[in-house]
């Protein structure tokens, strides 16, 4: 790897992590007039242990929850500086940060405008701290604290829309990603850097401990996520669907059986079936069936 | 100039001289003419200044990090439960030794719910790595936020500073003020030139994960610059004098009439006046009473007061907070003062008095000096309504 990347290797990432490639994919599609704010999470335990970091590009962590927050500083400064031009601002976390607790700072950031863009890589879990449920997790998931039982089938909710939410706040831009499909997460990026304003895409990045998946299937399961409808890639631009990604829909268990985090859901097909209704939604919702 | 100003406005003016490049708050009683003062001074294009309206008071301090953290001089302000809302992102900003300067105006902490003015919201956030400054009147509100940045900014501290003024009777109160003229605050407050910051032309990273092996270190250095600070705050007051003509001492402490005193008041804030004022009364009476009043909390000036103190027979902390189940917090750094030590007053009696905006009156004083015997008082509350405790406990 080129030691002039803007992500370097060498990171304490697990083998296999979706979030560390989708986030190098972001960065290399920003290019190096870019300033990161990186909320608590996997990401930033991984990528910058002191002395060592893997930024090659300015990068700030404070808080789990305030990146938004502190990247509408950075961005404030740039512009009292007279450097806002040609610099972006982007501001990054996990599903829990960003969904749960950096909810309401994510929200301000939207609502007062800033021209920052904000990544949200969607692991469906809080992973750095074991595998506890997010708002983000889906619906029947199992994972330490949303455990399958005699008397539970996992996580009780299906997935907070954190993009509709987004769009309520009538922002350019709002884009869902895979770092299974790599071309796509990189042109949504730039697409959103070319916008002023706030933007927001959330990047759906698995995680081969959370989901116990082997680390060799990032790829298929990030696939299969968006072949079963159950993870649509999609594109609003100024509030109107756009864009997304066509399929021709493979039944969930095909994205279900490659997880030991869905293993409980195999022999118990009513379960299965109200996943199903989920993509199904999904599928109709963003017109994501291949016209024959 | 001499003008005749509400300390929030005064406030709001010394603001714009400083020329803050960002500004971030959240509005909050008592606080809030500060920063609607300062709203209106950008909008009216007085000061050009990016002003940040957020959510919460946990974004505006993240607003005013991230912002510091670029190169940029900032300015947020808060109260009560606004800082105790922010307080994670406070000891944060210290971490990171970003010169954030911050007005706090001081109210009581719910509950009960109380908007009024004690001291319980900065002093709980006394181990933050914030230097805590009290003013004690308007002129040294506005003053010490000049003193602050200078401070906050000087490359050997490179700390976070809070301007406490106490709620509604400073920042509401009307004072005339000798407002310092731009050309002096610009002598005195170079324009900021920061040692690191976020920029594309020379890529870093901020807040690093710091394991075992180095955390301590990273704390270590902050009490060894707070320990440094104490010179630098009375080099800078010198400083500061020289240019505005205005002798703040060593800004640490302020010793009123404590020489050849028998009895002293130890306190901070405005109700310094109030006990000054007391002093003044005995002392024409031919009663030996002084006041000791801090300045500076933290870092806690422990060898002046020492010195200040040692010959002194009876000693009375006035706290207006309390560490509940503890001594008050000035009273504990009293007693630490003199732990020990060969020379000390035989008493140090903790008072608490004043708690969300209980009056602290000429008699509140008197009570104090006649409650500082030989018997030494702990956490003793003055003017307390005895019916209302009745109600409470029942008989
Ligand atoms: C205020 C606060 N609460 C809780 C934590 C503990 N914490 C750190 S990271 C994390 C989970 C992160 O989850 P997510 O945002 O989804 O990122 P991931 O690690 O999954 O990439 C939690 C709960 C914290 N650091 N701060
Ligand atoms: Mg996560």
């Amino acid at each position: 790897m080129e030691t002039n990347s803007l992500f370097k290797s060498g990171h304490t990432a697990c083998a296999g992590c979706g979030q560390a490639i989708a986030a190098r994919l972001v960065v290399e599609a920003a290019g190096p007039n870019t300033i990161i704010a990186n909320n608590t999470g996997c990401l930033e335990v991984f990528s910058t242990k002191y002395p060592e970091t893997a930024w090659g590009v300015p990068w700030i962590h404070s808080l789990f929850e305030n990146s938004a927050a502190v990247a509408s500083g950075i961005e404030a400064a740039l512009i009292s500086l007279g450097k806002k031009d040609g610099i972006n601002v982007i501001a990054q976390g996990g599903d829990g940060s960003t969904g749960d607790i950096g909810l309401q700072a994510l929200s301000g950031m939207l609502e007062r405008g800033h021209d920052i863009l904000y990544v949200c890589y969607d692991n469906e879990a809080y992973m750095n701290t074991g595998v506890q449920r997010s708002g983000l997790t889906p619906f029947d998931t199992n994972t330490t604290t949303s455990p399958a039982g005699k008397l539970s089938s996992g996580n009780v909710r299906p997935k907070k829309a954190v993009p509709e939410i987004c769009l309520a706040h009538g922002i350019p831009y709002v884009a869902t990603a895979s770092a299974g499909f790599v071309q796509d997460l990189t042109r949504k990026v730039k697409k959103a850097l070319s916008i002023k304003g706030p933007k927001y895409i959330q990047i759906h990045v698995p995680c081969p401990l959370g989901w116990r998946h082997e680390s060799n299937q990032m790829l298929s399961v990030a696939k299969a996520a968006v072949e079963t409808g159950l993870y649509p890639l999609f594109e609003y631009e100024s509030g109107i669907l756009s864009g997304s990604r066509q399929i021709v829909p493979k039944p969930v268990e095909e994205y279900l059986k490659l997880q030991g985090r869905y293993k409980h859901l195999l022999s118990n097909p009513e379960e299965i079936k109200k996943i199903q209704e989920i993509a199904d939604n999904n599928i109709k919702k963003y017109n994501l069936r291949v016209v024959p | 100039m001499k003008e005749f100003l509400e300390g929030s406005h005064a406030i709001a003016e010394v603001i714009k001289n400083v020329r803050p490049g960002v500004i971030s708050a959240y509005p909050i009683t008592p606080q809030t003419h500060i920063v609607e003062d300062l709203a209106q001074i950008v909008a009216n294009g007085e000061l050009e200044s990016q002003f940040v309206n957020v959510e919460s008071e946990h974004s505006a301090a993240s607003v005013v990090l991230g912002a510091s953290a670029t190169g940029v001089r900032v300015y947020t302000a808060t109260s009560s439960q606004g800082l105790f809302y922010m307080q994670e992102v406070v000891f944060n900003i210290a971490g990171m030794r970003l010169p954030v300067v911050m007005t706090c105006a001081n109210r009581a902490i719910s509950a009960p719910i109380n908007i009024w003015n004690d001291q319980q919201d900065s002093l709980s956030l006394r181990d933050a790595g914030w230097i805590q400054i009290y003013a004690e009147d308007n002129q040294e509100a506005v003053d010490f936020h000049l003193l602050a940045y200078r401070l906050a900014e000087d490359k050997r501290v490179m700390l976070p500073v809070m301007v406490c003024m106490d709620g509604f009777i400073l920042t509401h109160g009307m004072e005339t003020t000798d407002m310092p003229e731009q050309e002096k605050v610009d002598k005195f407050l170079p324009v900021y030139k920061p040692l690191y910051k976020l920029d594309p032309a020379d890529p870093m990273s901020m807040g690093l994960l710091a394991d075992p092996d180095y955390y301590m270190e990273a704390r270590f250095a902050i009490q060894e610059t707070m320990r440094e600070s104490l010179g630098i705050l009375t080099e800078i007051s010198k400083e500061f004098n020289n240019i505005f003509n205005r002798d703040y001492g060593d800004l640490l402490v302020e010793e009123y009439e404590v020489k050849g005193a028998d009895k002293v008041i130890v306190a901070m804030g405005s109700v310094c006046g109030t006990i000054k004022e007391v002093i003044d009364e005995q002392r024409a009476k031919g009663k030996k009473v002084g006041l000791l009043r801090i300045i500076t909390y933290r870092p806690f000036p422990y060898a002046r007061v020492y010195e200040a103190l040692k010959d002194v027979a009876k000693v009375a902390v006035l706290d207006k907070a309390v560490s509940l189940g503890a001594y008050a917090p000035i009273a504990v750094e009293m007693k630490a003062a003199f732990f020990g030590k060969k020379k000390g007053p035989k008493v140090i009696s903790s008072f608490v008095a004043g708690l969300g905006g209980r009056d602290i009156t000429l008699e509140t004083i008197h009570e104090v000096f006649r409650r500082l015997s030989t018997k030494e008082v702990n956490s003793d509350f003055i003017d307390l309504k005895p019916e209302l405790l009745k109600e409470e406990y029942g008989d």
